[in-house]
């Protein structure tokens, strides 16, 4: 099976740990991952943002750079659902030229989720992971709505040894972060993540983690800028992370991303 | 706290200078009125799941409804025709309004020719939109709201707030505030030392409205639905105010929106189940009323408003905003409704439907409709809820593409996409960022301030994951 990685933009530029732990994870279940050069953002910003001709011409970028592979994974629920869903209006309608409604066709049920990947293709729930830390799941709503992911991420980190999955109150409830939303109308978000916030403190979590680094950036800021202590994770690096405590997952759990004592 | 609101003419819908980001800013500040919104949404919304998990057929129902208005709208001038013949036949008199301006002409003329100054009214956002009681009210009519909440509003001089729950806003002891203050300017007084018990205010307004019901001659309704094939038409309420307007006076006037329309009785019972158990949380309302045509010793006039659906109805995405039957689950679920409640959409139709029908119906010329569809992290949660299954997470994207955007914006959007469009030009301002990467500033500038006004920043990482992988060959080095 040829598998591609598309990282999605945010971490590839961002948050490159992610991906290397979703390399690390990947190759530890036997699949060789590949990471196709060509790519670069699914287009979602512009579509969402009202740039529809921008993001259009994005989207054909990625159509054409995972031509070939039998699968693509993508850590982030979001970009997920940009392919699978918005896709096939975008640039699959009925006046898109043949040839790329075809490509868009092929690509979208061959476009996965981290979380559908590991669970549906894979078929595992226990990813061999260590990760002795109180844990709370974010839902983000583009993997519960869009996706509907369901209780894959849970099935998942239930087998995550030394883990103690705490369940986040409200969790279906947006966090506030929308892309633009966050910065066009900051004070709604900031109100929403304010509650968000409020209930990932109410678990007494060590970690908030989630499909997306996207809103984790968002609620992660929050929780930074409010000096909680508590960390965000991208779910895929705690996925990684094992008792040799020499992965990225370890890493970055030791290290990097707690938030406020980044910079 | 929402007394900002009071005569202010910010507050007032059709002002459109102010976008919502501002008029959202102002109703955050507003700590009593979030505490309202929040409890109110939260305690319908807990309500409308625990109906709607009751019917195993839910979804079958969902798509029904769905289907049978997609089927009147294709087919709208058929059933429009179908439905003027039987009011007709049954002694009623169809009237054809394009636009809020001729409807408000015709019920005013229909008002005035039967000499009387005063009209009751039964809750009805179509003559909301059409800002009615100003008009008739500019024509020496007065319009007397009997929902029980619409009267708390109009005693307030206030804006309704909520599709279904206009005083969504007000706690009791706002509300005793306003009848004791206003009732007797309107008609019979609030009773002296009147409590903020809900059942003592109810009261209050009973014997308040009683009055008005039983010296009023003329009555003005909207409709839920109206079945083409027999000239019927169907409110659903709560507190059988609506039913007193629609029974006891001489005339009534109906003004419905074109897309009210469903083809037969059969059709209305799938809405029947789908509206209580929506928007009120209940089986079945208290109330249902229908009738056709006139009876003997009464007139009915029944106004057909456009007013921008015929346009809507041409846009192949935007056209299920009509299917809309005004059940406000989408308000009650929407978590930015929550936080900054109606007022901030500037219109009639608040909350997600609204920010995809007002600028539909309006046209987005104003700063304020032009902004209405950013008013949503298109979190998908209204979409869940509707009960004739609007995607209004698409619609809004739709909107988005078509409205103006600022040039700083413009710029900034056209520079990404240029960096996206070639994954080295995208390698390059990743190495950039990562040798400038100590040099990030805590708060971004401009527009942008708005992330890091509660938010701190990501670090910047030294090498992204593109140059890790051609560095280490994928880890394998």
């Amino acid at each position: 099976m040829r598998v591609a990685l598309f990282v999605t933009c945010v971490n590839d530029t961002l948050f490159p740990g992610t991906g290397r732990a979703v390399v690390t994870l990947l190759r530890r279940l036997g699949v060789d991952v590949d990471f196709p050069m060509a790519q670069t953002c699914c287009g979602q910003m512009h579509v969402n943002t009202g740039y529809r001709d921008e993001g259009a011409r994005l989207a054909r970028r990625t159509v054409a750079a995972f031509r070939g592979y039998d699968a693509v994974v993508m850590p982030s629920g979001s970009c997920a659902a940009m392919v699978r869903e918005q896709y096939p209006r975008l640039t699959g309608g009925p006046q898109a030229p043949p040839g790329l409604r075809a490509a868009v066709d092929e690509l979208t049920p061959r476009t996965y989720e981290l979380t559908e990947f590991l669970v549906d293709v894979l078929g595992v729930t226990d990813v061999g992971a260590y990760f002795p830390h109180r844990v709370t799941y974010h839902p983000t709503c583009h993997s519960l709505r869009g996706l509907h992911l369901g209780d894959r991420p849970l099935a998942l980190l239930r087998q995550v040894r030394g883990l103690e999955l705490v369940p986040l109150p409200n969790a279906e409830e947006c966090c506030g972060f929308g892309g633009t939303f966050a910065v066009k109308n900051a004070g709604v978000s900031a109100a929403m993540c304010a509650d968000k916030v409020r209930n990932v403190l109410d678990t007494g979590a060590e970690v908030l983690c989630a499909a997306d680094n996207s809103c984790l950036m968002h609620i992660g800021g929050t929780l930074g800028r409010q000096r909680t202590g508590v960390r965000v994770m991208h779910l895929a690096e705690i996925l990684a992370a094992t008792e040799a405590a020499t992965g990225d997952g370890a890493e970055r759990a030791a290290s990097a991303r707690r938030p406020g004592a980044a910079r | 706290m929402s007394r900002t609101f009071l005569g202010m003419p910010g507050a007032a819908p059709r002002s459109g200078d102010e976008g919502f980001p501002e008029r959202a800013a102002r109703a955050l500040r507003d700590s009593q009125l979030r505490f309202n919104l929040r409890k109110a949404t939260r305690t319908i919304r807990a309500r409308r799941a625990g109906v709607v998990a009751e019917l195993p057929d839910w979804a079958e129902l969902r798509r029904a409804g769905k289907e049978i208005k997609d089927h009147t709208l294709r087919h709208l001038d058929t059933y429009l025709i179908q439905l003027e013949e039987a009011v007709t036949k049954a002694g009623g008199h169809v009237h054809w309004a394009a636009d809020a301006a001729e409807a408000n002409r015709i019920v005013a003329g229909i008002v005035k020719a039967t000499g009387e100054t005063e009209v009751v009214k039964v809750k009805s956002m179509a003559t909301q939109e059409i800002g009615l009681n100003e008009a008739l009210l500019a024509e020496g009519v007065t319009a007397y709201e009997t929902d029980l909440a619409e009267l708390i509003v109009q005693l307030g001089d206030d804006w309704p707030s909520h599709i279904l729950v206009p005083a969504i806003h007000r706690n009791r002891s706002e509300i005793r505030e306003i009848f004791t203050r206003r009732m007797a300017e309107w008609g019979r007084p609030a009773p002296e030392d009147l409590p903020d018990d809900p059942p003592a205010l109810a009261e209050a307004a009973r014997l308040h409205l009683r009055e008005r019901f039983l010296s009023t001659k003329v009555a003005i309704s909207g409709a839920n639905f109206a079945v083409a094939e027999t000239g019927t038409l169907v409110v659903l309420e709560s507190e059988g105010n609506g039913r007193m307007c629609l029974t006891l006076p001489e005339t009534l006037i109906t003004v419905l929106g074109i897309e009210k329309l469903v083809p037969t009785w059969r059709d209305l019972e799938v809405f029947l189940q789908l509206l209580p158990r929506s928007s009120t949380g209940e089986r079945m309302n208290p109330y249902t009323s229908t009738w056709t045509g006139a009876t003997e010793g009464q007139e009915f006039h029944l106004v057909l408003l456009d007013n921008g659906r015929t346009g809507v109805l041409a846009d192949e995405v935007g056209r299920q905003a009509l299917r809309c039957i005004r059940c406000s689950a989408c308000l009650n679920v929407c978590p930015v409704y929550e936080r900054v409640g109606g007022h901030a959409y500037g219109s009639v139709y608040p909350g997600p439907i609204g920010a995809i029908l007002t600028p539909q119906l309006r046209g987005m010329g104003s700063e304020l409709d032009r902004s209405l569809p950013y008013a949503s992290s298109l979190c998908g949660a209204c979409y869940e809820v509707c009960p004739v299954a609007i995607d209004i997470p698409s619609v809004l994207v739709e909107l988005r593409a078509k409205g103006r955007h600022h040039l700083a914006e413009r710029t900034g959007m056209a520079a990404a996409g240029w960096v996206l469009e070639r994954s080295g030009r995208l390698a390059r301002m990743q190495r950039l960022g990562g040798r400038l990467r100590k040099l990030a500033p805590g708060r971004l500038p401009g527009p942008l301030g708005g992330w890091t006004d509660t938010r701190d920043l990501p670090p910047i990482p030294e090498e992204s994951f593109r140059d890790w992988w051609n560095r280490t060959d994928g880890g394998r080095r």
